[in-house]
């Protein structure tokens, strides 16, 4: 429960957090922590230098933009949760912040860190998958964006190199309906399995803890875009998959568990 | 919840007052062991194995010794002269017990993942965890054994210097042709097996020690994070070899123990034989993810319980068979936690006949030990899942069933077949009280209403009604368990110069709320303020005598203790103001801090005067000594008995297998009630437990002996969000074995709630024809019960 020894640098700007990451091959951005530090406790990572991105502020923010809504990589979950502009426009995220441990990781943890991250076993990747949510990504050589549907690459990896920082997320209104099912044993866990359902104009579904990334259940969403029942379609949740086994759920119970939270969230998304 | 409640004719006694305990636990005022600031200490690391069972080939500490900050790194064979003897297990409970030496590092093997293996000093704990990393370990590998009966069949042997995985074999058979004959006569018999799945108590603070040598004259002073600071120096001496005179052992703050700081450690003793060895004080906090290997676990047995029972259902024999998992070694009490629970397997219920064997075998995992309730909830558990079980036999409800076999009223005290005697119970009382506060007809209504329905939300109602012995115990009685020690405590009341009152108790309260359940006591025998009592515990040099604190004994033994010393105290006094009113000891009335003669209040005596009068000994009865205080060492009589009903309804989602606890109910009676909001906390926080064992909570292991739930992300400790809130209720049966007439409640909701759980589960889903699952109560395995069960 004690990391390896690090330098800690905190960075005054987005441009300097990228200057010292390209300074170095294995420095990393800290910004709430609260999934690199537990790492580093078990010693499962031990990089020289901490780049503490935590405090700058021109990353904290949540922008109304007309189609859609930007965030701030810096933006606490607990400031997603709360959000009047997101409760309005794209409820399902505010909702899902809501849903993610508890009061102290919430106040915390950034929507920037979670989807850097990229764990198949968080919430909020999932949910921008399933938002067809587009990622803003700096570095030095200056800014590109990545979908959602591009950007998580395998377990903890994603489509972000040494040398870029995450800055904004930027996600669609929604205008139909939505569901979250998170189903876990106890109110502060992860979940064993997840659901998001989003629709607008088409359906889309994503899973949580489902496989290595978040993951998109491509075979429900393509039976309900075409008119197959909502209990077709959550049979199929599943379908081309191949989830993990570990304490809390053999990969035979999570095939269930899916069939079983996305007919629920279906469900509960066209009431 | 009740209301505010008063013993009758007490005034202090059965009042909720706030705990005196918590503005310093609040505030952060109290220290805990790893608060201590000691100037110059050194931090103490232990690489412990990572594997489950192998022979050590080498071990290679010199990379380590040569890290920044580095003092020392030893090995067994560096210390092997560092210590007096092997570690202790107290409880040798048959004469050819086999016990295999065990000492603080491993000598030559491992043999369980956490076992240690070297040890590092050095000056911040950061350089000593690092150091770790440098030392390198050769292992060759060998099988691990870890499932119960394949340790029963000796196939692999752990410890080749005992030659067998058995430990011990122990029997309480009374008349086994009795037993058999009622077998062969029953209307009916069940025959259950039962698992009690590994814990880890995960107590809010880790375990800690710091020793620190004194500066002059060889004494140390030992703070541990420890139930039992009495027992520690004791067995300290013994073991690293220091004269008990020079040992102080402090229990400073301890944050929860539940069992698993009721005893003696490896660190313990390393940090003072390398404080010894260094002549520098030596510190050690445990981490959370060590404490899952390197505390001891609870439970961990099978359980086979067989019952008898006649045409009506009234059960005529009970025969159980344990196989109980004692782990790598044999702790402080180990062997003994199994014998807790060996004489209640009857449970509340007249059952002539009685059969017990317990087999004890060694596996390569984490010793187990104590843990709340200790063989308790075992017993509980079996016998009242097995009336259950019983109950669908016979085809009567759970309640019918349990009414059927009762203890009469008119029983008590009770001789129990198991050789027991019970000291008073009312069980049919407790038991009508508590389904009436359920509502018992709404909820079974409701329950077949979901059915009828196709609901996929199940409704259960589990019953299980408990008793335990607590109040550990009369010391012969010990004696004929072969446990090391007595069960008497200790207690001094002194009534100072300026009528100030210290209480000392040999009692070791983390968490419990003693000084103020124990300044209650004062108190009410003395109608004097609470705020001028002090109680002082958990030091040797002010309390050198005590038996420390589990098992439920605290307030029915050293309570008893308290109430006698503060009677002698007062009797004292009462001859003290007695000489100085001239007149004779019976014709003085004593209340609210003064003696007033009897007839004539005007010609009155204070207390505090005869404190002031004890003190300057200027004018006191002839042959009177001085000073106003008086010390008791009080043995009880008898074990006391609490019991109770608790009901748990759950809710099951046949299509998940998730059950939710919807409502909790308590009937505790718990003799006299000293406080009510201590009692209430008590129940509450052992509920919880108990719940946790029913659905969360599991030390899970690999194929290759790993603890694969070895943080709080794995092990599900359930909080607050999981349970539902508590209705508490309670029934009035004074024991008559001690003189405040109380039972002890710090285990009960614990030893209860299990079985309530599981018997709620099994009712929710036995219309499908399920009997049982397994603990705990995992979403998974309810759904796979479920699944199986609706394919038939
Ligand atoms: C007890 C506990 C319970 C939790 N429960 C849940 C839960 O139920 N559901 C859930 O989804 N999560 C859960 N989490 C994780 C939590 O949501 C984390 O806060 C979040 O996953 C990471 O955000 P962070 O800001 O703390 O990231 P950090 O830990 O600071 O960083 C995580 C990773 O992202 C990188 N990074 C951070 N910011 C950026 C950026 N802007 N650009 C590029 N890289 C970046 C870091 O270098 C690091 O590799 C839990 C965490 C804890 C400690």
């Amino acid at each position: 429960m004690f990391p390896s020894t690090f330098d800690y640098v905190r960075a005054g700007s987005v441009a300097e957090a990228i200057s010292i990451l390209d300074g170095s091959d294995d420095a990393k951005l800290i910004a709430g922590g609260h999934s690199l530090l537990p790492l580093m406790k078990l010693r499962l990572a031990a990089p020289s230098t901490l780049v503490d991105i935590g405090r700058l502020s021109e990353l904290n923010y949540i922008e109304d933009r007309g189609d859609h809504v930007a965030i701030g990589a810096l933006t606490r979950h607990r400031d997603l949760e709360t959000s009047a502009v997101l409760k309005h426009s794209v409820p399902i995220l505010s909702h899902v912040a809501g849903e993610v441990g508890d009061p102290a990781v919430r106040h915390r943890g950034t929507i920037g860190g979670s989807i850097a991250h990229g764990d198949g076993a968080s919430d909020l990747p999932a949910a921008v998958l399933a938002l067809d949510a587009t990622m803003v990504v700096r570095s030095a050589s200056g800014e590109r964006t990545v979908p959602a549907a591009n950007f998580f690459k395998g377990f903890l990896e994603t489509d972000l190199g040494q040398g870029e920082v995450l800055t904004e997320i930027r996600v669609p209104k929604v205008s139909g309906g939505w569901a979250y099912k998170k189903f876990n044993r106890r109110a502060q866990d992860w979940a064993i399995v997840g659901v998001a359902v989003v629709r607008n104009g088409s359906t889309r579904i994503s899973l949580v803890n489902m496989g290595s990334t978040p993951l998109r259940a491509s075979a429900s969403e393509n039976a309900i875009n075409q008119g197959a029942s909502i209990e077709e379609a959550a049979n199929l949740a599943s379908e081309g998959i191949d989830p993990p086994s570990d304490l809390n759920a053999s990969a035979e119970y999570r095939r269930h568990l899916a069939s079983v939270l996305v007919r629920r969230a279906l469900q509960e998304a066209s009431a | 919840m009740t209301t505010t409640e008063t013993t009758s004719g007490s005034k202090v006694l059965g009042q909720r007052v706030l705990r005196r305990e918590d503005p310093k636990l609040l505030t952060g005022e109290a220290k805990f062991s790893d608060d201590l600031d000691i100037p110059g200490a050194l931090h103490m690391a232990v690489l412990r194995s990572t594997v489950a069972h192998a022979r050590i080939t080498s071990i290679d500490t010199s990379a380590a010794k040569s890290r920044p900050g580095v003092v020392a790194v030893y090995t067994y064979d560096d210390l092997k002269d560092d210590w007096a003897g092997p570690m202790p297990c107290a409880w040798p409970v048959t004469a050819d017990m086999k016990n295999p030496a065990h000492f603080p590092l491993a000598n030559g093997k491992v043999n369980y993942v956490g076992d240690g293996v070297a040890v590092v000093l050095a000056h911040s704990k950061t350089a000593a965890v690092d150091a770790l990393e440098a030392i390198e370990v050769g292992y060759e590998e060998l099988d691990p054994v870890l499932d119960l009966e394949e340790s029963l069949a000796d196939s692999n042997v752990i410890h080749s210097e005992i030659g067998t995985n058995l430990s011990y074999t122990w029997e309480l058979i009374p008349n086994k042709e009795a037993v058999d004959d009622a077998f062969a006569k029953a209307a009916y018999t069940v025959s259950e097996r039962y698992i009690q799945q590994r814990l880890v108590p995960s107590a809010m603070e880790p375990r800690a020690v710091v020793v620190v040598p004194a500066p002059f004259g060889g004494d140390y002073t030992v703070y541990s994070a420890t139930q039992v600071p009495h027992i520690l120096k004791v067995m300290l001496a013994l073991t690293v070899g220091v004269s008990e005179t020079k040992l102080r052992v402090v229990a400073p703050s301890v944050g929860g123990g539940f069992g698993s700081k009721l005893n003696v450690y490896a660190e313990e003793v390393l940090a003072l034989a390398l404080a010894r060895k260094l002549r520098r004080p030596v510190r050690w906090t445990e981490e959370r993810s060590e404490n899952a290997v390197a505390t001891i676990h609870g439970r961990g047995q099978i359980q086979n319980i067989e019952l008898a029972a006649d045409a009506d259902g009234k059960v005529t024999a009970v025969r159980v068979n344990l196989v109980a998992d004692m782990g790598a070694y044999l702790q402080l009490v180990t062997p003994g936690i199994p014998l807790l629970g060996a004489f209640l397997y009857h449970g509340v219920y007249d059952i002539p006949n009685y059969s017990f064997t317990c087999r004890s075998v060694f596996t390569n995992k984490t010793p187990t030990d104590a843990y709340r309730g200790a063989g308790r909830p075992e017993a509980t558990y079996a016998i009242e899942r097995a009336m259950d079980a019983l109950a669908r036999k016979v085809g009567v409800s759970a309640v019918e069933i349990r009414k059927r076999n009762f203890i009469p009223t008119e029983k008590f005290p009770y001789n129990s077949a198991a050789g027991l005697v019970f000291d008073s119970g009312d069980y049919l009382t407790n038991f009508n009280k508590a389904l009436d506060m359920m509502g018992m007809d709404e909820l079974l209504a409701e329950k077949k209403l979901r059915i009828d329905a196709g609901s996929r939300k199940l409704l259960g109602i589990g019953i299980s009604f408990f008793v335990e012995m607590c109040g550990l115990a009369p010391s012969r009685v010990l004696a004929s368990l072969n446990y090391g020690a007595g069960g008497w405590e200790a207690a001094t009341v002194r009534i100072l110069p300026t009528s100030k009152i210290q209480v000392v108790t040999g009692t070791a309260p983390h968490g419990q709320g003693h000084e103020t359940a124990w300044s209650m006591i004062v108190a009410e025998k003395l109608g004097v303020p609470l705020a001028d009592i002090e109680v002082l515990h958990s030091d040797t040099a002010i309390a050198p005598y005590g038996m420390d604190t589990y098992g439920s004994r605290s307030l029915a033994v050293g309570g008893s203790a308290i109430h006698i010393a503060t009677e002698r105290v007062l009797d004292k006094a009462k001859a003290i103001a007695a000489h100085q009113l001239e007149v004779a000891e019976e014709d003085l009335d004593y209340a609210e801090g003064v003696f007033t003669v009897k007839g004539s209040p005007d010609r009155a005596f204070p207390l505090a005067a005869a404190a002031l009068e004890a003190f300057t000994a200027h004018n006191l009865p002839d042959g009177m000594e001085p000073n106003l205080e008086a010390s008791v060492s009080w043995d009880p009589p008898n074990f006391t008995f609490p019991y109770g009903s608790h009901i748990a309804v759950v809710e099951v989602d046949t299509e998940t297998g998730k059950v939710d606890l919807v409502r909790y109910q308590a009937v505790d009676d718990c003799g006299n009630r000293v406080n009510p909001l201590i009692i209430e906390g008590q129940v509450h926080g052992g509920i919880a437990q108990g719940v946790a064992q029913a659905l969360f909570e599991e030390a899970s292991y690999d194929s290759a002996g790993n603890l694969i739930s070895a943080t709080l992300a794995d092990y599900l400790v359930p909080s607050a969000a999981e349970l539902p809130s508590f209705e508490l209720g309670e029934t009035v049966t004074p024991s008559p074995t001690n003189p405040l007439g109380v039972k002890g409640i710090g285990e009960a909701g614990t030893i209860a709630s299990t079985p309530a759980v599981m018997n709620a589960i099994v009712d929710a889903l036995s219309h499908l024809g399920i009997e049982n699952i397994e603990m705990p109560a995992s979403p998974e395995r309810v759904w796979r019960a479920i699944s199986a069960a609706t394919r038939k």
